[in-house]
């Protein structure tokens, strides 16, 4: 188990460097340099700055010296937020995504798989056909319409929420985040699991556990819910990247103050170092976080071991 | 049991002389209402897209001084209402969905050539090979993409032939997956070795045996493409990242919706509903395209 | 007659399947009695595994059941069909067990095997704690399972198909029921395991004296094992009756036709001055199982060192269980598999040819193999299907002169030349044999590789794919290579038998001497166990 891990950690570093060099590189190729901002510079001053931000040397040193200082945790300084570094930037931030985000995976398993289950195990009826065609809809309306449409309705037309502004996560302020981010995801996550319910129940050792003499009820809990599953937690990882990629755009129409905020608006201005940074990071939560979605898987299927 | 049950369906379900796979599968997808109302609904929306700017009496970016910002009406001939700058929001959108689609199409396109020849290469080839190159895929797959293509757009600016092209290189991933596993699954089918028995060149296995065989998963695949393409652009568009004035699309025209939703909610409504219908209808025919091309629901 | 424990009177079960009506059993009775074997005995489609599904109420939703199935358990005479689902459950697995068809999927992937015969102790009886462990591991003793006290927590994977069978049956046993239903139990399993498996049934049912319903498409299983037969076609019993008499009098024509088409008949011996049309010497296969990068491969050795002679007009037939290297053999000699050691075909070496070299040969070495939906493309038409390799190894006939061989191969395999414009869906198993056949026909081969031809087809359609690929040996001195786990297929076709073990050659010789005075202990075993009726 402990030798998997490392093994897969091991693994996750081609994967990083990848994701390093390429957001390096294209920020190399961007018209513009960081100091041809609103006023000129005293040449000075503009070449000890650059001799300050390794930009004397050529790519290639400057491509170690970032690794080198990514290796301490250190993603540079900030283009735009002079007084910022990136990785300040980023600990502001993410422990407010971070937040949003559990919250929102959380919410979509809760709901999702219930429904899911509650539909498959109605199949074809007026339940099933009312849980899908909600599911459909998630699926279809995209979470930049949900999440204005949820702000119009309970922020402003019926006031009982606040339409924006995070307020240091009070809840009044996460609901409707919470829940715009989620959407899609409980809408996949139902589909998936009435689908693979729908499969198990099929399956010859329902059929067995049927023939034993055990109750439906009894057939589902010990026989066809763990089976069922797996293919919901291998979809987890997935999820999770669908909740950070939607995130951003929460972030920006509700104005929560996390990473994604962050990283749009400097998209925007083109604060390649805050952008890079992001990205990398991203790079390395997504990586985690799906090792932690296999181990989670494999605790479920025991004919996973992980001991190769 | 399951057998018996399955040899008896076949038996009754007996099929007419001189049938093929596909029409086989086209019967049955009539047969699927909401998939038959969707294909006619795209029908409608995408040939609306493509005709519609000529039909409506604006133009994308021709300015009615007489109405700002105005509720959709029959009078004043805006049936959708105008924007900010008084332009007629119908047009607009019908302009937008021309670039959403085309976008989708190409970049679904993209990932469709990509996807197969690199799925097909690697498992007609097998071993070392095929490895290697499933590995290379795996990393892609644990990119954050999202992100690199924003990275692309900040660094090369808003370009659309970029976005054709970013969009098309995310989404080729799955789709080589698929036609993967197909033709491993498909080489060890016992009719290419019977090909290969008769002396078959390789060349003609893949062309004539294996390609239109896994064409049954591609097909599904490209509908499910097409509506995970039109929401990442819409995506990029939404964030200011993607197309830019004077072009538009249904990603801008909601964006610009959210910043108007209090005083003027049609300019939020009127394109997202496009947006959704169009996304709605795409899945339900996916959906059903699977049900009528999978093996087992005959 | 004993007592009777189960009487099914006028069973009829439908299935609505999307707005059509399919009736899977129309009118089945019978009676069981107490102690009792009877044997349900029918080709697919016959409606016996549904009719033995239907008792303990366990097929699907879309199924609707008529008639009367009584049952004379605990309860005194009940009606099973209109009892509660609560006194159903307590019927199953307590009074009817049922073991099915399919080992590899019958048990929960996810749970360990002792959990899961514990659990029918949990449900039906008193036991709990080290008690009901006990009992787990003295049922898993008695079912044959090596090393129980270990094997309790295993997990379904970790066991091969026949131990997955011995599990089921251990949980079918565990409450002591007083009758059995076994549908196909066998089928799925190599003939040794078979046989084993038989023979533990019908020691247990002494021990616990219950009767046994045994679904079975094979009459050899029923001869040996049944006490009364019900034979099935079409959703009717069409003739009931004791084993004995069933077998010495048949009396419906059905029955007859089944009977007969246990393979039988002799192949006329060769010359032998017959110039011999191929040879192997010293093949060897290995397969690579899992590549790395870095490290060494890992092989397993499907083939390891075969020599083989095989003489014009012959047919050697290789027998061996699944994983005896049988097929990779097969698929070696005509070089579709790359091997080491020597292959010489008519008067070349194959060893040293590549692709383009060896294409002209291939037209004179051809193949049918044994999945007949497998074996055709779905998405090519019959007659392109069979002119396939004409043009290749004839790119100088016109597309009439193709049509016409196509026609002609056709007609040799008894299908209507009309058909050549359907597709393989449309076809039964045993047409689409014949039409495999014809491909590889129409390009008039001298040798064919045979592999399990008849395998996946049932017996009355067999026989007559047997007796076309008789005919077609004699009619054009045709070499056959058959390869099938199938004894008597094979005692009845070939010349010489190649007995395959663990990718070696055990035993080699001419058919009816090994048959009769086979010489290795495991050539004895496998004749053993395919010939059950004989023993007995």
């Amino acid at each position: 188990m402990l030798i998997y891990v490392s093994k897969r950690l091991l693994q996750a570093i081609p994967t990083l460097l990848i994701v390093i060099t390429l957001s390096f590189f294209l920020m190399h190729l961007a018209p513009g340099g960081p100091f041809d901002g609103e006023r000129q510079l005293p040449a000075e001053i503009e070449a000890n700055l650059r001799a300050a931000y390794h930009l004397d040397q050529p790519v290639w040193r400057q491509y170690f010296i970032y690794l080198g200082n990514l290796l301490q945790g250190d993603f540079g300084p900030s283009f735009r937020y002079k007084d910022f570094t990136v990785t300040e930037l980023i600990a502001q931030g993410f422990p407010v995504s971070l937040e949003l985000g559990l919250w929102a995976i959380a919410l979509a398993i809760a709901v999702g798989l219930p429904l899911g289950i509650l539909a498959a195990l109605h199949r074809n009826s007026s339940i099933d056909y009312l849980v899908m065609g909600t599911a459909l809809a998630g699926v279809a309306i995209p979470n930049f319409v949900i999440a204005p449409v949820l702000a119009l309705v309970f922020g402003v037309l019926l006031a009982w929420l606040p339409v924006g502004g995070w307020n240091d996560g009070h809840w009044r302020n996460m609901v409707l985040p919470v829940i715009a981010l989620s959407i899609q995801q409980v809408a996949y996550i139902a589909r998936m699991s009435r689908a693979s319910m729908i499969e198990v129940l099929g399956s010859h050792y329902i059929r067995t556990a049927r023939a034993k003499g055990l109750s439906e009820r009894e057939v589902i809990w010990r026989h066809a819910l763990r089976p069922s599953l797996l293919p919901v937690v291998s979809y987890l990882g997935p999820a999770i990247a669908g909740i950070i990629t939607g995130s951003v755009v929460i972030e920006q129409i509700f104005g929560i103050p996390g990473i994604g905020r962050y990283f749009v608006q400097a998209a925007l201005n083109r604060d390649y170092t805050l952008v890079m940074g992001t990205v990398v990071f991203y790079g390395i939560l997504i990586v985690l976080l799906n090792l932690i979605v296999d181990l989670l898987y494999s605790a479920l299927d025991p004919q996973i071991r992980y001991d190769d | 049991m399951t057998t018996d049950t399955t040899t008896l369906t076949s038996d009754t379900g007996d099929l007419s002389a001189g049938d093929s796979l596909g029409r086989d599968a086209w019967r049955r997808l009539k047969r699927n209402r909401a998939a038959m109302v969707s294909l006619v609904l795209l029908i409608f929306i995408a040939a609306a897209c493509v005709a519609g700017p000529w039909l409506t009496p604006w133009g994308l970016n021709e300015v009615n001084w007489d109405a700002f910002r105005s509720p959709p009406s029959l009078e004043d001939g805006h049936l959708a209402g105008t924007d900010a700058n008084g332009r007629d929001l119908l047009t607009r959108t019908l302009y937008g969905g021309q670039i959403s689609l085309s976008v989708a199409l190409v970049a679904t396109f993209v990932s469709l050539v990509i996807g197969v020849l690199y799925g097909a290469v690697a498992g007609y080839l097998g071993g070392r090979v095929d490895n290697l190159m499933m590995r290379f895929v795996d990393i892609m797959y644990s990119l954050p993409f999202m992100f690199l293509v924003i990275l692309l757009m900040v660094v090369f600016g808003r370009n659309i032939l970029l976005i054709y092209a970013a969009i098309g290189a995310v989404e080729w991933l799955d789709m080589s997956r698929i036609v993967r596993g197909q033709t491993l699954a498909l080489k060890r089918r016992e009719f290419v070795e019977a090909a290969r028995a008769l002396g078959v060149r390789s060349r003609t296995i893949v062309m004539r045996h294996l390609i239109p065989n896994t064409l049954g998963p591609v097909i599904v695949y490209v509908t499910l493409t097409v509506p995970k393409v039109i929401l990442l652009e819409s995506f990029l568009s939404f964030l200011g990242l993607g197309v830019q004035e004077p072009m538009t699309s249904w990603g801008v025209l909601i964006s610009e919706g959210v910043d108007t939703m209090q005083s003027a909610p049609w300019m939020l409504l009127v394109p997202s509903t496009f947006l959704a219908a169009t996304l709605l209808c795409l899945n339900f025919l996916g959906d059903g395209l699977r049900d009528a091309l999978d093996p087992r629901t005959h | 007659m004993p007592k009777p424990l189960l009487e099914i009177e006028r069973l009829q079960v439908d299935f609505e399947l999307h707005n059509s009506r399919v009736n899977a059993v129309k009118d089945v009775s019978f009676t069981l009695g107490e102690g009792e074997t009877l044997a349900l005995v029918g080709e697919s489609g016959s409606g016996k595994s549904v009719s033995s599904t239907a008792i303990l109420r366990l097929l699907p939703e879309f199924a609707s059941t008529q008639g009367a199935i009584h049952w004379h358990g605990s309860q005194g005479r009940e009606e099973l069909l209109s009892v509660s689902s609560r006194r159903m459950r307590r019927i199953r697995g307590n009074e009817i067990s049922m073991i099915f068809q399919e080992p590899m999927t019958s048990l929960n992937p996810l749970q360990r095997i002792g959990r899961q015969v514990r659990e029918v102790l949990d449900k039906h009886t008193t036991l709990r704690g080290q008690a009901a462990r006990q009992r787990v591991v003295e049922l898993f003793e008695q079912v044959g399972i090596p090393d129980p006290h270990r094997r309790v927590s295993s997990y379904p994977y970790e066991l091969s198909g026949g131990q997955r069978q011995r599990v089921m049956i251990a949980m079918a046993l565990a409450c002591e029921p007083r009758l059995l239903i076994a549908d196909e139990p066998t089928t799925a399993l190599d003939v040794t395991v078979q046989a084993q498996i038989l023979s533990l049934l019908k020691r247990l049912q002494r021990q616990y004296g219950m009767a046994i319903l045994f679904i079975t498409h094979d009459l050899g299983i029923v001869r040996h094992f049944a006490d009364r037969v019900c034979v099935m076609r079409h959703g009717e019993v069409v003739e009931s009756a004791t084993t004995r008499e069933l077998f010495a009098s048949p009396r419906h024509d059905y029955t007859r036709m089944l009977i007969d088409a246990e393979p039988h008949g002799r192949k006329a011996p060769i010359a032998e001055s017959a110039p011999v049309i191929m040879q192997a010497r010293d093949l060897k296969v290995r397969f690579a199982i899992k590549k790395r990068l870095f490290r060494p491969t890992d092989y397993f050795d499907a083939v390891r060192g075969i020599d083989l002679t095989i003489r014009q007009g012959q047919t050697v037939g290789i027998v061996g269980e699944s994983g005896s290297g049988k097929s990779t053999l097969g698929r070696a000699l005509l070089r579709l598999l790359e091997s080491s050691g020597e292959v010489h075909f008519e008067d070349t070496d194959l060893t040293h040819l590549d692709s383009s070299t060896l294409r002209p040969l291939r037209s004179r070495m051809q193949v049918v193999f044994q999945d007949p939906f497998g074996s055709l493309s779905p998405r090519m038409t019959v007659g392109e299907i069979v002119s396939e390799g004409l043009r290749v190894h004839h790119p100088e006939l016109t597309r009439k002169q193709c049509i016409e061989r196509v026609a002609e191969a056709l007609q040799e395999v008894s299908l209507d030349p009309a058909m050549r414009q359907r597709y393989p869906h449309e076809f039964s198993g045993g047409q689409r044999q014949r039409i495999a056949i014809a491909r590889a026909l129409v390009l008039k081969p001298r040798f064919l590789l045979l592999d399990e031809p008849t395998s996946a087809l049932d017996r009355s359609v067999q026989a007559t794919v047997i007796e076309l690929l008789r005919t077609l040996q004699q009619r054009h001195e045709l070499t056959y290579l058959f390869i099938s786990h199938d004894l008597a297929v094979v005692r009845a076709l070939a010349d010489t038998v190649v007995v395959m073990k663990e990718g070696r050659v055990v035993e080699q010789g001419d058919t009816e001497a090994l048959f009769h005075s086979p010489r290795e202990a495991y050539t004895r075993e496998l004749i053993r166990a395919a010939f059950l009726d004989q023993a007995a």
